[in-house]
């Protein structure tokens, strides 16, 4: 049985580890910078974490007869994770933009520290109900 | 643990720039040189950059790393000769001159060395500027609870 604590920390815990694996692709686009061809990716944070919560997959395969196979429905973040639209075009066919991708890192880690708040207050609360001061 | 992965990516990436900052304080610094050690003139050399998946270990007990996809580091594939033509002066009286009173002179490119150097600081700068802010998060996940 879950509790309400459980759920909410589950939440939290998804949207973590999204942010997290946000901030990596995030990090390899600001690496790749100087890359010749290489093309910038970020992840549609929102579809990933419906995706993550179980609500949706938007790799799952359409049967239109009985007879077609379901697929595994794909990876989350995978299906998730799109280009970036270019900006600017360069020469050398490097798609990162380093000022949205600088923006892009800081903002991602105010999410993840908000979400690191988020679970220690939960714990916190917790841990004053347990203990009844 | 994908935190844990942007130090490698930056990590690989500090690691080409200071390669490419390193080729052009070599090139600025022998813009001069007649003769390099083979006799010939120096040659403008360039660093050549290719994206590397980084973290793509074998899987755990059959279970993929899913951020080992997401994270692509930096690398240097290989260190190329400039095969722009020799900057020629005409100085009669150097020993290493030609008949005709000319001396070839390495095809450094001050102008786009330069550049290059404030580019690969500011990439590398960047790059610092990352693997503080994973620093800083992966503490603060370490004391999740305390």
């Amino acid at each position: 049985m879950k509790t309400q604590l459980d759920q909410q920390l589950q939440f939290h815990q998804t949207a973590l580890n999204l942010q997290a694996h946000r901030q990596q692709l995030l990090a390899s686009n600001i690496a790749n910078a100087d890359t010749p061809h290489y093309k910038a990716r970020d992840i549609d944070f929102r579809e990933a974490l419906q995706g993550a919560l179980g609500k949706q997959s938007n790799l799952a395969l359409a049967t239109t007869q009985s007879r077609h196979i379901a697929g595994g429905g794909g990876d989350v973040l995978e299906g998730a994770t799109k280009y970036r639209t270019e900006l600017q075009s360069a020469v050398d066919g490097n798609t990162v933009n380093m000022d949205v991708e600088r923006a892009a890192f800081a903002e991602n880690a105010i999410h993840y520290e908000a979400s690191i708040t988020f679970i220690n207050g939960l714990l916190r609360g917790m841990q004053t109900a347990i203990s009844g001061q | 643990m994908s935190m844990l992965n942007v130090f490698q990516i930056a990590g690989s990436a500090l690691n080409a720039q200071s390669l490419r900052l390193n080729t052009t304080a070599s090139n600025l610094a022998n813009a001069d040189s007649v003769i390099a050690e083979d006799g010939q003139p120096y040659r403008a050399k360039q660093v050549v950059f290719a994206a590397k998946p980084v973290g793509a270990t074998p899987p755990v007990g059959g279970v993929r790393d899913k951020g080992a996809a997401a994270s692509v580091g930096v690398q240097v594939t290989q260190v190329v000769e400039s095969a722009a033509p020799m900057r020629l002066v005409y100085e009669p009286h150097n020993p290493a001159a030609n008949a005709e009173g000319y001396v070839e002179m390495p095809n450094v490119n001050v102008v786009e060395e330069m550049v290059n150097m404030i580019s690969a600081s500011r990439s590398y700068q960047n790059n610092a500027e990352v693997m503080n802010t994973a620093q800083t998060l992966l503490q603060r996940t370490l004391q999740i609870g305390q």
